[in-house]
């Protein structure tokens, strides 16, 4: 039985939290003290060894990241940390700052000493004031305490902190696209290469890490690499946030090795929500094919949720129960594609509106037979052929939908009208009682 | 019409600030913008005509970047702007009630704003906060576990001048305009006020003190 790993989430919900002295009360800024005695290459091998891999969804491995720097040329180079979270269903990196935002800056500080960097940004969704406040907050703390700012903790090495708040646009996740937006600019994919690593923020090499990536930085350090490998799998190594929400009787954040299952966290969160049943769930996100009750053993470690047809993601788990109309779900989805793509490329912009225009009229029972092979098609000329990411994973719920509900689909089409009750599949009532 | 001579000579100094916290001036244009916000309401011409000044960018550069932002409003708009998450989850769980019962309590379609100025309304996208569905943003602050109900007493509260709370924010909602303000980085004083986060943020940390559960001990001794 795997067991929970509370690690970045251990100070959640105590009395002042997000203070400097609770977080050196437990021992913080201790790691970035030990960093500071280490050479900035060795800190890069322990990451590497140590198999952290990066928790924005992709999984790169980031001590390799880290070590694709050029060497030093005397310029500016950067570490942006990605604080944007708005991939649909993903609720982890919001309240990691809200309650402990010093972990994060010990692990920037620790961080920008490994690779040589005088100057990081933390780019915040703009929707998030209170978050905004409390790192703001602690960026003054830090640097009061000498924890920030020039000559730090007595050694030479300075740090800026710049906390940065975007405006609202789901593409400014995506690394290249937040660092154009962060020069000021639309927030628009960069062809690759070049690579941040290379040509980065105003063109200069550039680290991009998400929030929890860089949280997880140090412990590692404290705590050194075999305890972190005696967490996880092989591949998938340490502890992970495990977020889950909808028809589940007690959603929130879990931490937890990574390869702990879905049946084991619905265990802990008290299952779906009483008198009902799992009917689909994605395991990281809108942009992860969707899986269903026949995938409640499989491993969330990188490879295995792979290896069921999925992506692991970013770990967040959005359940659904039987009253859920997936049609529904999914035109909802597409919806948030069609109006968060970008526009640069031509399959994306105009495939996601296709298809969102098409599933509309398929929910509200105004589709036709025909509709179900356009989705396909359409479907097919974006995935592939997009620009970035975004497109690419803009289809994944419905493809995997019609694999696996396609019935539901055509009997949109044949009853000319939404079987479900959608007042069926609200909380309000638990809510409100 | 244009600023008067004071309100332009206190954004232009607030613009340098903005721009001493980058490397390059052009990175603050996100912030700048959420400051014109802060005193106009919305992104009003006088306020890209200033950006633009103070960045030596074209007006029409300026408005390209701010019409590619959802944050920003390209007409004014309420005291209080209300997001009601209609993405997949929360629109299930019930932000489609939600947004249904507030648009016709206020009389408003996605984006209006009541005539008195006091209420726009939005739908919003998934705003990181699904454990918490279905979630309004209120003036970007969170309204977790929402129901048409505790909407429209949201309003009524806020229409009959009594403070109100986020969830897990200030203790007391403030307006859009004091709210562009803090995004734009200039500090309210209120971080050390709210929770450290709600119930669901602590849901795992509930379970493994229950269970008994804790994370491995450290390896030997710290070298
Ligand atoms: C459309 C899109 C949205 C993304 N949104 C985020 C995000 O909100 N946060 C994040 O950390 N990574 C996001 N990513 C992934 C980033 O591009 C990048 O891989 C990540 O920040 C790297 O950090 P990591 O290696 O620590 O995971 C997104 C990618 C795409 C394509
Ligand atoms: S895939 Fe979509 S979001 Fe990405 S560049 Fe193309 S249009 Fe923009």
């Amino acid at each position: 039985m795997t067991t929970l790993t509370p690690i970045l989430t251990a100070r959640w919900g105590k009395p002042d939290s997000w203070r400097l002295n609770t977080y050196q009360a437990d021992g913080g800024y201790k790691a970035l003290a030990k960093a500071l005695t280490m050479k900035p290459p060795e800190l890069v091998d322990l990451i590497k060894s140590s198999g952290l891999r990066g928790r924005g969804g992709a999984g790169f491995p980031t001590g390799l990241k880290w070590s694709f720097l050029p060497a030093p040329d005397g310029g500016p180079r950067y570490l942006v940390v990605n604080a944007d979270e708005s991939e649909p269903g993903t609720c982890k990196d919001v309240p990691l700052m809200m309650a402990d935002p010093h972990l994060l800056l010990e692990g920037i500080a620790i961080t920008a000493y490994a690779i040589g960097c005088n100057h990081a940004f933390i780019y915040l969704r703009g929707e998030v004031v209170h978050v905004y406040r409390r790192l703001m907050r602690a960026v003054e703390e830090a640097k009061e305490a000498g924890l920030l700012g020039s000559g730090i903790l007595g050694h030479e090495f300075d740090l800026t902190v710049t906390v940065h708040a975007g405006a609202g646009a789901y593409i400014c996740g995506e690394e290249t696209a937040l660092l154009d937006s962060l020069e000021g600019k639309r927030g628009q994919p960069r062809l690759k290469p070049p690579f941040p690593a290379v040509e980065g923020l105003y063109a200069r090499p550039t680290v991009v890490n998400n929030v929890e990536t860089i949280a997880s930085v140090p412990g590692i350090l404290a705590n050194g690499t075999s305890w972190f490998t005696s967490m996880g799998t092989e591949k998938s190594a340490g502890h992970g946030i495990f977020s889950l929400s909808g028809h589940v009787t007690r959603p929130g954040q879990y931490e937890a090795p990574f390869g702990i299952t879905l049946r084991e966290l619905l265990d802990m969160a008290g299952g779906i929500r009483q008198g009902h049943e799992l009917k689909f769930w994605t395991p990281g996100g809108s942009s992860t094919p969707l899986l269903t009750a026949e995938h409640l053993d499989v491993p969330l470690d990188y490879e295995s949720v792979v290896g069921a047809g999925s992506m692991l993601g970013t770990r967040a788990l959005q359940i659904f129960d039987e009253t859920t109309c997936v049609v529904r779900a999914v035109t909802r989805w597409m919806e948030f594609y069609a109006h968060e793509s970008c526009g640069k490329c031509t399959p994306c912009r105009e495939g996601t509106s296709w298809l969102s225009s098409t599933l509309q009229a398929i929910q509200a029972g105004r589709g036709r037979p025909a509709d179900l092979e356009i989705l396909a098609d359409v479907s097919g000329s974006i995935i592939g052929k997009a620009f970035c990411p975004l497109g690419d994973g803009a289809p994944s719920s419905l493809t995997s939908s019609l694999k696996y509900f396609r019935s539901e689909y055509e009997d949109h089409v044949a009853l000319g009208a939404c079987p479900f009750d959608p007042a069926a599949s609200t909380l309000t009532e638990e809510v409100a009682a | 019409m244009s600023y008067d001579t004071a309100t332009s000579a206190r954004l232009t100094a607030e613009f340098s600030e903005i721009q001493a916290r980058y490397p390059s001036a052009r990175s603050a244009l996100l912030p700048m913008l959420h400051l014109v916000q802060s005193v106009d309401g919305y992104v009003s011409p006088d306020g890209i005509d200033l950006c633009a000044e103070s960045l030596d960018l074209t007006p029409a550069e300026v408005s390209a970047v701010a019409s590619f932002y959802t944050q920003f409003r390209r007409q004014p708009g309420g005291t209080y702007n209300l997001g009601v998450c209609t993405t997949a989850l929360c629109a299930i769980m019930g932000g489609d009630a939600i947004f249904e019962r507030l648009s016709e309590y206020l009389g408003l379609d996605n984006g209006g704003t009541t005539p008195d100025g006091m209420f726009t309304l939005e739908k919003v996208e998934c705003n990181a906060a699904c454990d918490y569905a279905p979630v309004i943003m209120a003036n970007w602050e969170f309204f977790d576990c929402q129901t048409p109900t505790s909407a429209t007493e949201l309003v009524d509260k806020l229409r009959g001048g009594e403070p109100v709370s986020p969830t897990r924010g200030p203790d007391r909602l403030r307006t859009f305009v004091e709210v562009e303000r803090t995004l734009a980085g200039f500090s309210d004083g209120l971080a050390d006020q709210g929770p450290s986060g709600g119930a669901a943020s602590a849901a795992g940390l509930e379970v493994a003190r229950q269970r008994g559960w804790t994370a491995p001990a450290r390896e030997g001794k710290v070298s």
